[in-house]
């Protein structure tokens, strides 16, 4: 048998009043057991394979009606409705017959989220179970996990449970009695975070280097191996059994209009209670924050939080009442991306936690695209001389005239990524900079963010 | 307050005349040959493969010497500068020896807010080695700086090869797990 992790995980999962009608328990159900994730576990506790057989029943074309009814919008970054990207997806003609794919995205690198990996390795059926209601809905004839390369563990579990589901008849040739063939396949990346890009994702896929691909065409119409694609992140296709279980209007009703269901969200940094909550979109963040996640660890004020992972632009304190759901943090002038939110309290120098997410942006630049690749590395580098005593007072407004030409002029969103966090630290907590080129020293003193010790 | 020092670039291009370091090995067994080929052969197209093959290659070589990426070409029929552009790429694919106990220490902003910086510099102090340069003296060791590990909750987090993984480190548990490491109770590196 593969090393599964037999060691306890310290993540947090549950909050008081978790699993309630208030907060439903849908991704997360056993978190934190180890031995929570095989079949028999899942169909027994957690009405596993009830929604998968209830899908076969129906049309396909049902089942995506069922998942846009739901108003589920993607949980990977860019909240896309999932079921209206389900239904581009060409259907088969008289004269043309397409093999199609569905590739689940579960390459997480984004600083500050780990949901998906606790998906992996506590529900990895949850998962199955989606994939082959997607794989139905679409008609694919085949999944592809992509899974980054630091999971083994997790992919060898992955994979004994997809030999489950195969024994199980789930998956496999005439999947129960419906005439449909369906395989999963697991590939492993190899340390990329640009393969989180659906593009980038699909030629690594095919074996190629990790670079995105110029859209249009989408991967709907020329995706992986050149065919139509659907590419979903783990926890939209994990969300998809409570969906057909519970009914697309009975699940849109969680949560605000255009913005339903639960999302897990991640919380870590300066926090009392870190970790995962499963919550119904649209609670303020101060109440996630104080109520839920008890405040600071630290007994210092938050200054400062990330909202949906490292690429969001930051919120100040002011911003610290917006909802969180897709429309109310993009209007706060934001982005809810992967629901990783780190919080960052007074003691934080903000010079220092620009300079350490823009040096992982100028190391994870792909280099295909010039304002990109260029750009990361001159505002890493004029940070870098900020941080060291060395910067003038010009060196903030050519940091602020570097973002325009980056932002919107790349083919992926990797560059704008780098451009969110950069342009609202400046803008929010200016005086920081200021204070460390006059000074050449930080405005606060408390924790060390970057090492004396040589980068990669 | 304490100021780090700016960045060395320890993973500089290689000098005039200097090669990549050479494996021991130089093809693959008739096993692993067979193996990269089922693996082939479950995709629609053998040039998926090649990710797949680089880490039986890590695995088998040690690490992805210019011999396993030719290895690789040939086990898949496919040009060996396609699978020199792939193995360069990605970082998981290590070009140069690492030590039999290869650490990779998350220090990315939810880490660094716990301390991720410090306690890189005490793995570091403590094994011996410069992030991204080699092995240790003894080869027991290298350690390596990562991106986000997706531990965030439960930050400082460390990597051991591809099996322990190990959050909210402290003093006691860096040595716990370097102690069993030296017990051999951890399986020696290899992907």
């Amino acid at each position: 048998m593969a090393n599964f992790r037999t060691k306890a995980d310290p993540q947090r999962y549950t909050f008081e009043g978790f699993g309630s009608d208030k907060y439903p328990n849908l991704m997360l159900r056993g978190a934190g057991d180890l031995n929570n994730w095989p079949m028999k576990t899942y169909v027994d506790q957690h009405e596993g394979y009830v929604a998968l057989k209830q899908a076969l029943k129906m049309e396909p074309v049902a089942v995506t009606e069922e998942v846009k009814t739901s108003g589920i919008r993607g949980r990977g970054g860019a909240g896309f409705p999932a079921g209206l990207k389900w239904s581009f997806m060409p259907k088969d003609t008289v004269d043309r017959k397409f093999t199609r794919y569905v590739v689940c995205n579960a390459d997480e690198g984004e600083p500050g989220t780990f949901k998906d990996r606790a998906i992996l390795e506590y529900n990895p059926h949850q998962l199955i179970e989606g994939m082959i209601i997607a794989g139905f809905a679409m008609q694919c004839q085949t999944g592809f996990i992509y899974v980054r390369g630091e999971f083994l563990w997790l992919i060898e579990k992955l994979e004994f449970a997809i030999q489950e589901a195969k024994d199980a008849g789930y998956l496999g040739k005439d999947i129960l009695g419906t005439g449909w063939d369906y395989e999963l396949i697991v590939h492993r990346g190899a340390g990329a975070y640009i393969c989180g890009e659906e593009t980038a994702l699909l030629n690594s896929l095919e074996g190629r280097r990790g670079e995105p691909r110029v859209k249009p065409p989408f991967p709907a119409a020329k995706g992986a191996f050149g065919q139509p694609t659907t590419i979903n992140n783990v926890e939209t296709l994990a969300a998809v059994p409570p969906i057909i279980r519970m009914g697309g209007a009975e699940y849109a009703k969680i949560g605000l209009p255009k913005n339903s269901g639960t999302r897990v969200f991640c919380l870590s940094g300066h926090i009392k209670r870190p970790g995962l909550y499963e919550l119904p979109l649209g609670l303020p963040l101060d109440f996630i924050m104080n109520d839920l996640a008890g405040g600071s660890s630290t007994g210092k004020k938050i200054k400062c939080v990330i909202p949906g992972g490292a690429s969001a632009p930051v919120f100040s304190e002011k911003e610290f009442g917006t909802l969180m759901d897709f429309d109310s943090v993009r209007n706060a002038g934001s982005m809810a991306g992967s629901g990783g939110v780190i919080f960052l309290d007074e003691d934080t120098c903000m010079v220092q936690a620009c300079l350490r997410l823009i040096r992982f942006y100028a190391h994870e630049s792909c280099g295909q695209c010039t304002p990109c690749r260029e750009g990361c590395n001159w505002m890493e580098m004029i940070l870098n001389r900020i941080e060291h005593g060395q910067g003038k007072m010009e060196d903030l407004d050519l940091l602020a005239s570097i973002t325009p030409n980056i932002a919107g002029k790349t083919l992926c969103a990797l560059g704008d990524a780098a451009c969110g966090p950069m342009d609202s630290m400046l803008q929010k907590f200016r005086p920081e900079f200021e204070h460390h080129i006059t000074h050449k020293t930080c405005m606060v003193n408390g924790h060390r963010l970057l090492a004396n010790v040589g980068a990669h | 307050m304490n100021h780090p020092l700016p960045p060395e670039t320890a993973d500089h291009a290689l000098a005039t005349g200097e090669r990549l370091p050479k494996s021991e090995r130089s093809d693959f067994s008739p096993e692993s040959i067979a193996e990269i080929q089922a693996i082939a052969a479950k995709y629609p197209d053998k040039l998926a493969a090649t990710l797949p093959a680089l880490h039986i290659a890590q695995r088998d070589f040690g690490f992805v010497s210019l011999d396993a990426m030719k290895a690789v070409a040939r086990a898949l029929s496919i040009p060996e500068g396609h699978v020199f552009g792939v193995a360069s790429f990605y970082t998981m694919y290590q070009k140069k020896p690492v030590g039999k106990f290869h650490l990779q220490i998350c220090t990315n902003i939810s880490c660094a807010l716990n301390g991720g910086a410090e306690f890189l510099e005490k793995v570091c102090a403590k094994t011996g080695c410069t992030p991204g340069s080699g092995p240790s003296a003894d080869g027991m060791w290298s350690v390596e700086e990562a991106e986000c590990l997706a531990s965030c909750g439960s930050a400082p987090c460390m990597q051991v090869n591809a099996d322990v993984y190990d959050e909210f480190i402290d003093d006691t548990k860096l040595n716990g797990i370097l102690e069993a490491c030296k017990r051999g109770e951890y399986r020696a590196f290899a992907y």
